[in-house]
């Protein structure tokens, strides 16, 4: 008898209370394998960069911070350091003014030709990146252009504009349309209006393409192997390095791009939380 | 009225500029591809030198001399796309609703990888799963794996390599559109005796299709085209159509060939992104 008043009060055994655990936390189990999955050679990288390696990088020998004192003491790799990043800000900078302008376009107006504008946007990015690289190869080639800087950072444009349109316009079309309006029922023209309200708001979804135009053009390979000719790039001296082996450097140029892409964006957060709260 | 018109003429002045490099760098080419592809070489002419002589024969060379590169890739695109949509869906589901204030820097982190160049990630891979690796001699002492299996060169190396590439690609468009949906009306479908499973088929999914759409296709459209995971993760035996493009126009210096096989490739993909488009029932994509 007394057993059975035991049983009516809940307590639920070990088994079935795990097992709920389980399956209240189970997606959240799932998302932790899914980011090991993501950062298990970014780790591996990070380690790698310690390692007192030599030439090549591919059995641990031992710690050494040298690799990170003199990150450009392999040959070639700050060069080619330095050409990714100049490739990157210029392309980013046509890319984004480009493509916010198109975005505004396509996102604030009604106009003819609306949906093939959109259909014009979309093919870049549905067209397979051998392809884009080639193609602007064969045409770089008819008018006897030299493949090297200048063409690369013209591809870099071409493939970056799409992701910047769709970047701004998602912000656009988040825009709630009544602050326009209450700018302009407070009298601003609609120059002011765009200057005071609509570019502040969003001005975040331009950052936020910008960054990804920069992060896209400088990890691109495959349409940089097609158009640079003889210029090096990170990329392409990872690449052609992989042959003979990888020098620990590279992995310090690559944990310190990853870090310093960690603080650029969390310093932005930051930033876009203050701006919020003074205003 | 001046300012009417101007008015009209807004847009078509944004996007002008923009449209006028994206027709010169992108268009441009691809008509000049087009008329590469049939073309065949000048006879007594140095190597890479062509004339057109509207030789649609090439399209069926290409194809037939590779169609076992165009079936790989495809596959293993499709594979790749499959993979990265079961990890990436419950990845972003958590983010948008799971995470509560570590939201902003969980989405960070599945952008942080991004910058570590992908090559060197791509190369770590074949590191980590290689002979020197921790995995191999882990597997091959609990007997999971024989002694002579090796996973890098093999095309689950390949696959897994473009699976993690993309991954990024997959959930950032997925955590786009899940974050957008209400949490109310899943509580609505709750309260109306719905499960949880319910809950996920008739209201959750359908609402995150979009993001499924946009998804898949950033993940499939690169990975059909690529070359780099089987150039570092593969064998000879794993080469894709991005492979015999590559050597097409660098090794053997056949213009021609590459171009009717990029032709080819682009062809192929549009179809089935259109197919699939429509199927999918979302129109507005981008």
């Amino acid at each position: 008898m007394n057993k059975q008043t035991d049983a009516t009060i809940p307590t639920i055994p070990a088994k079935a209370r795990l097992s709920r655990w389980f399956g209240r936390n189970l997606i959240r189990i799932y998302a932790v394998f899914g980011f090991t999955y993501l950062f298990i050679p970014v780790l591996y990288t990070f380690a790698f960069s310690f390692n007192n390696s030599g030439k090549s990088n591919l059995i641990w020998k031992g710690f050494t911070l040298n690799n990170w004192r003199n990150p450009c003491g392999a040959p070639e790799v700050c060069s080619a350091l330095g050409n990714s990043i100049k490739i990157g800000l210029l392309a980013t900078t046509f890319s984004t003014i480009l493509g916010t302008m198109i975005a505004f376009a396509i996102g604030r107006y009604a106009f003819k030709g609306r949906s093939t504008s959109n259909l014009l946007i979309f093919l870049p990015m549905a067209t397979p990146e051998i392809v884009l690289g080639a193609s602007l190869l064969s045409l770089f080639l008819v008018f006897h252009i030299n493949p090297g800087f200048w063409p690369t950072v013209i591809a870099h444009v071409m493939f970056c504009i799409s992701f910047v349109v769709v970047t701004v316009k998602a912000r656009i079309a988040s825009l709630d349309p009544r602050l326009e309006q209450a700018a302009m029922d407070l009298y601003a023209n609609e120059l002011e209006t765009f200057r005071r309200v609509t570019l502040p708001l969003v001005a975040p979804g331009i950052a936020g393409a910008a960054l990804l135009a920069f992060s896209l053009s400088f990890d691109d390979f495959i349409i940089t192997n097609f158009n640079s000719g003889t210029l090096t790039t990170f990329p392409k001296f990872v690449y052609v390095s992989a042959a003979r082996g990888i020098p620990a450097q590279a992995n310090v140029i690559g944990s310190g791009m990853f870090m310093l892409a960690l603080f650029i964006v969390i310093a932005g957060q930051f930033v876009g939380r203050k701006v919020k709260v003074s205003k | 009225m001046s300012n009417a018109l101007s008015k009209v003429k807004l847009p078509y002045l944004l996007l002008l500029p923009g449209f006028l490099f994206l027709f010169t760098f992108f268009i441009l080419p691809i008509i000049n591809l087009a008329q590469t592809s049939t073309q065949t070489p000048i006879s007594g002419g140095d190597t890479g030198q062509n004339e057109q002589t509207f030789h649609f024969v090439n399209y069926l060379n290409a194809f037939n001399e590779n169609k076992e590169q165009f079936a790989r890739s495809f596959i293993f695109a499709l594979c790749a796309t499959v993979l990265a949509l079961t990890i990436a869906y419950p990845l972003a589901y958590a983010i948008a609703f799971k995470a509560g204030k570590l939201k902003n820097v969980l989405l960070v982190l599945v952008v942080a990888p991004f910058f570590v160049s992908f090559l060197l990630r791509t190369i770590a891979w074949k590191q980590i799963l290689g002979e020197e690796g921790f995995v191999v001699p882990t597997l091959r002492s609990f007997g999971i794996i024989s002694q002579s299996t090796t996973l890098t060169s093999t095309s689950f190396a390949v696959i897994m390599g473009m699976t993690y590439n993309f991954l990024p690609f997959m959930t950032l468009p997925l955590y786009a559109s899940l974050e957008r949906i209400d949490p109310r009306t899943m509580e609505a479908s709750g309260d109306l005796y719905a499960n949880g499973i319910t809950t996920f088929r008739k209201v959750t999914l359908p609402l995150s299709m979009p993001g499924v759409v946009a998804g898949t296709l950033l993940t499939f459209i690169p990975a059909a085209g690529d070359y780099v995971n089987a150039a570092i993760l593969g064998s000879p035996n794993t080469k894709m159509i991005g492979n015999v493009i590559e050597s097409r126009y660098f090794k053997i210096v056949d213009y021609p060939t590459a171009a009717a096989l990029s032709f080819t490739l682009m062809a192929a993909i549009l179809i089935l992104v259109t197919i699939y488009i429509r199927k999918a029932g979302t129109e507005e994509l981008v």
